[in-house]
C-alpha cells in the first residue's frame, strides 16, 4: 500500500464527517416516519403470485382482466423485465390461487404464460415475521455491545454499536426512500451488513488500542489518525473485494436477491465509511485517552509479544 | 526455525484438502430426472415384473429410460430428459395401478466409491429445485373444544349412571359448568368428578338460587390434549404426504402449534393443497324409525340433491376412523365405489349394529370441516377472522339386507377422482383437529433452474473477479491467497455436503458474500507484512510478525460476524436460515484457509531462504 499517501489527516475532518453522518442519519429517519418501510410479503401478508409471459403484455389490461374475474386489490407489476408480472392479491388462503390466476390470464387468448410462484403469508405469520426480525437486529446489536465491551472497553463498544446502528438506519433509510420492497432476505442483508461493518469496525479499534498502548507520545487525535492510515489499505482492499463479488451478485444473481445485493452494496459502502469516521469519531467525542486502555498486568505481555 | 512448518502440519493440511476434494466431488455429478415407485403397503414387494411392465409401457410411448433398478423394495428409473419425467410418471401409473405410489424424483449420480465413503451432494432448497413449502396451523381452541365435548358426554353418562340429578351442563370457552339443584348432589358430584376427571379444577359459584360447579382443564392437561392434536396429525399429514407421492418430503412440527410441509419437485400444487388440507370424514347412521323422539335424530341432505332430506338417529355407529384399509374400484354399471375394509373393534360394532336392524335403512354420512375466512377491520386494523362449519351430506341411504362384517362398499360419488380420494383420506386418516395453511410458497420448476444457473454464474464470476484483483494486487501472495480461497470454496463445499444442508439462493448469496469477505484475513496478514518491512524489519522476520499480529484481529473480527450468523440462524426461516448456514461455515473455513493453508504455502515458498525482498 505504499502507493496510498500515508498521512492523511481524517481527523482533522471529523467535524464535517460527524454533520454528514448526522444528516443522513435524521434524513433516513424522517423517511422512514414519513414514508415508512415498504414491507414485503414476508411481512405484510397476502397473496403473490409471479407469472411468466411469452410476449410482453399490458400490465393494465392485466390488472382489469383480474379485476373481472373477482380479484380484489390487485396490483401488477413487471418483474426483472417486462415479460414476467408479478401480481399482488389482498386476500385469504385459496389452495388455487395460481390456478385461478393463470386461468383469468389466459381467458384472454393472446397470452401465453407460465405460473413460475405463487406465495402465500397468513397475516399473523407475517407480523410474527417481523416481530422477529426486529427482535433478531436488536439482540444482533446487544451481543456485539457485549463482546466488545469485553474484549475491549466499554467505550469501544458505544462506538462499535453508534457505527453500526449508523449503518443499519441508512439502509433501511435508502430502502424507504427508494420505496424498494423489503422482505426477509433484505433482513438477513441488514444483519449480514451488521456482521461485516462491525468485522470492519472491530479492524480499526484493535488497532487503535494497540497504538495506544505502544506509541507513548501523541494526542488521542493523533493516534486514531495514526491507525486509521495504518488499516486505510486493507479496509480499502476488503471493501473493494467485497463490492466485486456483490456487484456479480446484482448484474447476474438474478430478481429474487436483486434487493438483497442492492441492501448489502449499500451496507458495505456505508459500512467502510463509518469504520474510519463514525466509530473513531464517537471514541474521540467520548474523550479515549491512553488510562482507558492500560491493563498493567497485560502491559508486559503485549511488549513481549513483539518479535 | 523462522517460518517454517513442521512436517506434520503440511500433511494435516494435505490431508484436510484431500478429504475437502473427496466429499465435495459429489456436487460435480448432476441428478438424473428419475421416478420412484414405492408399493402402497409394506406387504407388496416390488419386484422384477413389476420393472419389465412399467418398461413395455415406456418403450411403447417411446419414452428414452435407464438405470432401472430396485432398492429398499422402491424401484428407480430413470430418463435422459427433463420433460419425459412427468409423462412417464403418468404412464406408470396407469401401468401399474393403485399398489403403487409413483413419484417423481432426482436421482443421485455420484459413483459408488465416494458413495461407500459415505459422500453425497448438498440437497437443493425448494427455490432451487421447484416444489412447495406449507405452513400449517393447527386450531387448539378447536381441539380443545372437540376434546371437552367428549368429556362432556362422559360425564353426562357418569352423572346419570350415579343417579345425581344435575340441571344442564354448558360449556363455554373452555369452561365446563355443571348447574345442580341442591347442595347435597353437587357436594357428591364434586367428589365423585374429582376422581374421574382429575385432570380438571373445580370451582363452586351461585347464581340467585342456582349452584353451578365449573369444571376448568389444568394447565398441563390442555397442554398435553394441544400436544396430543398436533402428534396426530404431523401423522395424519405424514400418512397424505406418502400417498400424494413425492420423494424427500418434509413433515415436521415447527414451534407449539404449526406444521411445516416441504413438498420438492410436486407439480400439481393444487391437488397436493387439496388433499392436506382435507377434513373428509364419513359417518355411519342409522334411518331413524318413525317413532324415535326429535331429540334422538338429526336430519340431513343429501349431497346429489339438497332438496332431499332424510332423518337419521343421532347416535354413530362408527367413523371414517375405524377404517384400516380403502380402495377406490367400480361397481357392476361403471360408476365409482370405495371398498372399506374395518379395523377389528370398528367391525365388532358394525356387525352388531347392523345385525339387530335387518330391513332397516342405513346412511353414509359425508363430513367436511370447512373454513370461511373473510378480513374483517377491528380497531382499524384488517384480522383474518376464520369461521369453522360442518357440511354433512348423505351420499347414501340403503336398506341392510344382511349383517355387515369387516369389509363393504360404498356408493354414492360423483366422480372416480372423488371416490379415489376419499379413499387416499381414510386410508389416511383424518385431522385431530382443524388446520388452516397460513403461509404457502410454490416455485415453478422452471424458476428453481434459472435460480441455479443465476446463482451459479454469480459465483463464478465473484470468484474470477476477486481472483484476477488479488493477483494484480499482490502477485504471487496474491496467487497464494487465490490458492487458499479455492481450497475454501472446496471446503465449504464439501462441509455442507457432509452435514447435508440444504443450499438455497440466499445460501448461494452467502457463498458469494464468504468469498468476497475470505480474501479479508490475507488482506490483513499482507497489510501486516508490508507494514512491517516498512519499519525496517528483514522479509522473514516481516512475515512472521505479520502472520503474528494479524492472528488477533482476524479472531476477534471473524468471532463477531460469527455471533450475528448465529443469530441470523436462530430468528430466520427457510432461505434465511440457508444464508445464516453458508455464512457460518464460510467463516469458519475462511479462518482455517486464510491462517493455516496461506502460511503453509508462503513456508514452503519462502521459509529458509535468504530474502533481500518480497513479491507483495
Amino acid at each position: 500500500m505504499s502507493r496510498i499517501n500515508r498521512s492523511i489527516d481524517f481527523m482533522a475532518k471529523r467535524k464535517i464527517a460527524g454533520y454528514i453522518s448526522i444528516a443522513l442519519v435524521l434524513l433516513s429517519l424522517v423517511s422512514l416516519a414519513v414514508n415508512q418501510l415498504k414491507l414485503g410479503l414476508d411481512f405484510t401478508g397476502g397473496t403473490l403470485v409471479e407469472v411468466s409471459f411469452q410476449q410482453a403484455p399490458v400490465l393494465n389490461d392485466l390488472r382489469s382482466e383480474l379485476e373481472n374475474a373477482g380479484f380484489e386489490d390487485v396490483t401488477v407489476q413487471n418483474f426483472g423485465s417486462d415479460l414476467d408480472v408479478l401480481v399482488r392479491l389482498a386476500q385469504g388462503f385459496s389452495p388455487t390461487v395460481g390456478d385461478d390466476v393463470l386461468a383469468a390470464i389466459r381467458s384472454n387468448d393472446a397470452y401465453e404464460v407460465e405460473l413460475k410462484r405463487a406465495e402465500f403469508v397468513g397475516a399473523q405469520v407475517g407480523e410474527e415475521l417481523r416481530d422477529q426480525g426486529g427482535l433478531g437486529m436488536l439482540l444482533a446489536l446487544g451481543l456485539v455491545m457485549v463482546y466488545v465491551a469485553f474484549r475491549f472497553q466499554l467505550k469501544f463498544s458505544v462506538a462499535s454499536v453508534a457505527a453500526l446502528a449508523h449503518d443499519v438506519i441508512i439502509m433501511l433509510g435508502l430502502f424507504s426512500i427508494l420505496q424498494l420492497d423489503f422482505d426477509l432476505t433484505v433482513l438477513a442483508a441488514v444483519l449480514a451488513v451488521i456482521g461485516y461493518s462491525l468485522n470492519d469496525t472491530i479492524v480499526v479499534s484493535d488497532r487503535i488500542r494497540e497504538n495506544f498502548r505502544r506509541l507513548r507520545t501523541g494526542t488521542p487525535e493523533d493516534i486514531v489518525n495514526v491507525s486509521l492510515n495504518q488499516t486505510l489499505g486493507r479496509t480499502l482492499i476488503t471493501s473493494l473485494t467485497t463490492l466485486l463479488v456483490l456487484f456479480a451478485l446484482f448484474f447476474f444473481g438474478g430478481e429474487l436477491i436483486h434487493n438483497f445485493a442492492i441492501a448489502l452494496l449499500v451496507g458495505v459502502f456505508v459500512g467502510t465509511y463509518s469504520s474510519i469516521y463514525v466509530a473513531a469519531n464517537v471514541l474521540l467525542a467520548m474523550n479515549i485517552d491512553r488510562e482507558d486502555l492500560m491493563v498493567p498486568e497485560k502491559e508486559g505481555e503485549i511488549e513481549d509479544d513483539r518479535p | 526455525m523462522i517460518n517454517k512448518y513442521p512436517l506434520w502440519k503440511y500433511l494435516l493440511i494435505l490431508v484436510v484438502v484431500a478429504m475437502g476434494v473427496v466429499y465435495a466431488l459429489p456436487n460435480l455429478y448432476p441428478d438424473d430426472p428419475a421416478v420412484q415407485l414405492t408399493p402402497q403397503r409394506g406387504s407388496v414387494q416390488i419386484s422384477e415384473r413389476h420393472i419389465s411392465q412399467v418398461t413395455r409401457a415406456l418403450d411403447k410411448a417411446g419414452i428414452e429410460y435407464f438405470g432401472e433398478e430396485i432398492e429398499n423394495n422402491n424401484g428407480i428409473i430413470r430418463f435422459k430428459h427433463d420433460e419425459d419425467q412427468l409423462k412417464a410418471k403418468t404412464l406408470i401409473q396407469e401401468a401399474l395401478g393403485q399398489d403403487f405410489v409413483v413419484a417423481l424424483n432426482l436421482a443421485p449420480t455420484t459413483p459408488q466409491w465416494l458413495v461407500d465413503l459415505g459422500a453425497g451432494p448438498m440437497k437443493l432448497g425448494l427455490d432451487l429445485r421447484g416444489g412447495v413449502h406449507f405452513l400449517m396451523e393447527v386450531d387448539m381452541k378447536e381441539a380443545l373444544a372437540q376434546r371437552n365435548e367428549v368429556y362432556i358426554s362422559e360425564m353426562k353418562t357418569l352423572l346419570r349412571s350415579e343417579r345425581l340429578r344435575y340441571r344442564r351442563i354448558t360449556r363455554e370457552e373452555g369452561v365446563i359448568s355443571i348447574r345442580f339443584t341442591n347442595e347435597e348432589y353437587l357436594d357428591q358430584a364434586k367428589s365423585l368428578l374429582r376422581k374421574e376427571f382429575s385432570d380438571f379444577v373445580q370451582t363452586e359459584r351461585t347464581e340467585g338460587e342456582e349452584l353451578f360447579l365449573d369444571l376448568t382443564l389444568s394447565e398441563q392437561a390442555a397442554r398435553d390434549i394441544e400436544d396430543y392434536a398436533v402428534k396426530q396429525n404431523l401423522t395424519t399429514l405424514r400418512n397424505r404426504v406418502n400417498e400424494l407421492g413425492v420423494s424427500e418430503p418434509l413433515v415436521q412440527r415447527q414451534g407449539r402449534n404449526r406444521i411445516v410441509i416441504e413438498l420438492p419437485g410436486v407439480q400439481d400444487t393444487a391437488a397436493a393443497k387439496r388433499i392436506l388440507g382435507a377434513t373428509a370424514n364419513l359417518e355411519f347412521r342409522l334411518e331413524a324409525s318413525s317413532d324415535a323422539s326429535v331429540l334422538d335424530t338429526e336430519e340431513y341432505p343429501f349431497r346429489d340433491n339438497e332438496n332431499r332430506r332424510a332423518v337419521l338417529e343421532r347416535d354413530i355407529i362408527i367413523t371414517g376412523n375405524s377404517v384400516s384399509n380403502a380402495q377406490s374400484a367400480f361397481d357392476e354399471n361403471g360408476r365409482p365405489q370405495v371398498n372399506i375394509d374395518l379395523d377389528t373393534q370398528g367391525g365388532k360394532l358394525m356387525n352388531r349394529a347392523t345385525r339387530n336392524n335387518i330391513r332397516r335403512r342405513m346412511a353414509v354420512l359425508f363430513v367436511e370441516h370447512k373454513v370461511k375466512t373473510h378480513i374483517a377491520e377491528v380497531e382499524g386494523e384488517k384480522v383474518e377472522k376464520r369461521v369453522p362449519y360442518v357440511e354433512k351430506h348423505i351420499i347414501s341411504l340403503a336398506t341392510i339386507q344382511s349383517a355387515l362384517g369387516n369389509s363393504f362398499r360404498i356408493t354414492g360419488l360423483d366422480s372416480p377422482s372423488e371416490s379415489s380420494e376419499l379413499a387416499l383420506l381414510l386410508r389416511a386418516g383424518s385431522l385431530a383437529a382443524p388446520i388452516y395453511f397460513v403461509e404457502e410458497r410454490t416455485i415453478g420448476p422452471s424458476l428453481g433452474k434459472e435460480n441455479i444457473e443465476l446463482g451459479v454464474t454469480s459465483v463464478q464470476i465473484g470468484m474470477a473477479l476477486v481472483v484476477i484483483f488479488m493477483l494484480a494486487f499482490y502477485r504471487v501472495f496474491g496467487l497464494i491467497a487465490n490458492v487458499a480461497l479455492t481450497v475454501n470454496l472446496i471446503l465449504l463445499a464439501a462441509l455442507m455436503s457432509m452435514m447435508s444442508a440444504t443450499l438455497t439462493l440466499p445460501g448461494i448469496a452467502g457463498i458469494v458474500l464468504t468469498l468476497g469477505m475470505a480474501v479479508d484475513a490475507n488482506v490483513l496478514i499482507f497489510s501486516r507484512i508490508k507494514e512491517e518491512m516498512q519499519n525496517g524489519q528483514s522479509p522473514q522476520m516481516a512475515i512472521h510478525a505479520g502472520f503474528e499480529r494479524a492472528f488477533v484481529t482476524i479472531f476477534d473480527a471473524n468471532l463477531t460476524t460469527l455471533l450475528v450468523a448465529v443469530i441470523l440462524f436462530a430468528v430466520g426461516t427457510g432461505p434465511v436460515k440457508g444464508f445464516a448456514v453458508t455464512l457460518s461455515l464460510g467463516i469458519l473455513t475462511s479462518m482455517f484457509t486464510a491462517i493455516m493453508v496461506t502460511r503453509a504455502q508462503v513456508n514452503l515458498i519462502y521459509g529458509g531462504r535468504q530474502l533481500k525482498k518480497l513479491s507483495i
